[in-house]
């Protein structure tokens, strides 16, 4: 029986590109609502280990698992289903230009619906309408859902591509950095979004940035439904690290060089981590 | 010394050039044989091969029409002058026909098409494989072969040869508007008559043959250039140009192949 509370498995991942560490020896583990924010230079691997993660590349060495099942070994067009249970957003929304912000957010819905499935045509595509109209509400965009990519900001496309990850629930999400290429107001608001997902939903988030206050963000702050905006975590809860539900990973030359809390990441003493601390975008 | 040392270097090139060409020839053997088998898989995305058909058939009927009409006038031109030299001019309708069936028509209407379809299917498959549509298909449960490989693939083997035969038709009549009221060197009965006698089942199945294949391997080298693309927009622009250049060399290279095997039939 798999371990249903292990979300995420690494286990010693090495992965070459002609000479190069893409990824190497990497092992990390993730438990449902937990989060990693994932530091590194670029070319470091952070692209590639989220990648890798639903078997869009493939690893030369070790495992891969997520839900417990092992993603390393299977083919592509089994690897499918296991990905219908993870949702990405990609470096710059990675929107379908030729279709709809509409259709680009019921893409999932349709694209994997469970065989067998009961409902004529109609009925799926209305429920699939509902629900991206939901989702495009939750980031805030659903007077959008006509429009097309080329329409929108990239603020917005990012915001979309958000909409699109979230709107099968799935409990793991994977952003390639999120907030790349935005100005601090829209990366902040995109940031809430993510944080309102990851405590609205509990979901688990493997977060690729090069920003560290998107990490700051995510570690320090909490969404609050009632008030319907994000709060600080309690003073307490940021300093134990048995409490920390958000970690940093940061990565260089595809190896994982550190692993630790906010608080241990600010006391780090290598030269290469801290280059990635209270660095101002 | 120096001279050995220049040897080893070229020798070490050609090495790598020819080991670089062949994983290419089998890359795009793999992205074929995927494609294929699609064919015959579920799901089948009809809406995008109807889609392709329109692009890649409606899409291309103006230019395959002027060029069909003017390489007919220019072939019954030509051969005009060289007929009346061996007071043969009656026989323009028949080597009008034989040279566009057999030849000229497939290989035109595929190297029109090629330039058209194989660089817009390179190009739009490029700039997905650089802003990661292709992987957000993947990540979303999609098979990018499945969707976009395959209805191109049908879509371009179905609509080249229907070109193929608009292409013939327009070329024929190009020529019959020369050789009949334009140089009054035949009747336009005598035109057609010959015209239509000198074909053979072997014409026909050349003629057909030959646009099924190169409808199928213009999409699938567009595809495969679009699909293998890095670099942003600079590596598009370096696959579009890719593709019609391998798809141009290609079409020439079976057409030779063909040839050889109808010329014996």
């Amino acid at each position: 029986m798999p371990d249903e509370s292990s979300v995420l498995d690494f286990q010693r991942v090495s992965l070459q590109y002609e000479g190069t560490w893409a990824l190497r020896n990497v092992s990390l583990a993730l438990k449902a609502g937990e989060t990693r924010i994932i530091l590194g230079a670029a070319g470091s691997g952070k692209t590639t280990l989220l990648k890798a993660v639903i078997g869009l590349v493939h690893v030369d060495e070790g495992t891969i698992k997520i839900f417990g099942e092992e993603v390393t070994s299977r083919k592509e067009h089994e690897l499918y289903s296991l990905r219908g249970r993870a949702g990405m957003l990609f470096q710059e929304g990675a929107l379908f230009d030729s279709l709809s912000i509409g259709e680009n957010v019921e893409y999932p819905l349709m694209n994997q619906q469970p065989t067998g499935r009961q409902g004529d045509e109609a009925s799926l595509q209305s429920e699939a309408d509902q629900r991206a109209r939901e989702a495009l509400r939750f980031v805030e965009l659903e007077q959008t859902f006509d429009k097309f990519p080329s329409e929108l900001s990239g603020g917005m496309r990012r915001r979309v591509g958000i909409a699109r990850a979230i709107v099968t629930e799935p409990p793991l999400i994977l952003y390639d950095s999120p907030t790349a290429g935005l100005d601090p107001i829209t990366a902040n608001t995109i940031m809430a979004l993510v944080a309102k997902e990851r405590d609205v939903r509990n979901t688990t988030s493997l977060i690729v940035t090069h920003r560290y206050q998107d990490g700051e963000l995510m570690a320090n702050f909490r969404y609050n439904p009632e008030r319907a905006e994000l709060v600080p975590v309690p003073e307490e809860e940021q300093t134990d690290p048995s409490h920390s539900r958000t970690k940093f990973i940061v990565m260089k030359e595809g190896e994982v060089i550190f692993l630790g809390t906010r608080r241990e990441l600010e006391s780090c003493d290598d030269d290469y981590v801290k280059r990635f601390v209270r660095h101002e975008a | 010394m120096q001279y050995e040392g220049e040897v080893v270097a070229g020798s070490s090139c050609l090495l790598r050039f020819l080991t670089t060409w062949i994983g290419s020839f089998q890359e795009f053997l793999i992205l074929a044989g995927l494609a294929f088998r699609n064919v015959v898989r579920r799901p089948h995305y009809y809406d995008d091969v109807f889609l392709q058909m329109d692009i890649i058939g409606v899409g291309s009927l103006p230019i395959v029409i002027l060029t069909g009409a003017f390489s007919g006038a220019i072939i019954a031109l030509q051969m005009s002058r060289a007929l009346n030299t061996y007071g043969a001019s009656s026989q323009v309708g028949a080597i009008v026909s034989l040279t566009l069936v057999r030849e000229l028509g497939p290989v035109l209407t595929a190297l029109l098409v090629a330039g058209r379809n194989a660089s817009g299917i390179a190009s739009e498959l490029g700039s997905m494989k650089v802003t990661e549509q292709i992987d957000a298909m993947r990540a979303l449960g999609t098979d990018p072969v499945q969707k976009l490989v395959t209805p191109r693939l049908t879509a371009t083997a179905i609509m080249l040869p229907c070109l193929t035969v608009v292409a013939d038709a327009i070329g024929l009549f190009g020529a019959f508007v020369v050789a009949v009221p334009l140089l009054r060197l035949i009747t336009s009965e005598q035109y057609w008559s010959t015209s239509w006698r000198a074909l053979v089942l072997n014409d026909l199945g050349q003629g057909l043959g030959k646009p099924f294949v190169f409808g199928m391997l213009i999409a699938l080298i567009g595809c495969f250039y679009g699909l293998r693309t890095t670099g942003g927009t600079q590596g598009v622009g370096r696959a579009t140009t890719q593709a019609v250049v391998a798809a141009s060399i290609w079409i020439f290279f079976v057409t030779f192949l063909i040839d050889k095997i109808f010329v014996n039939l």
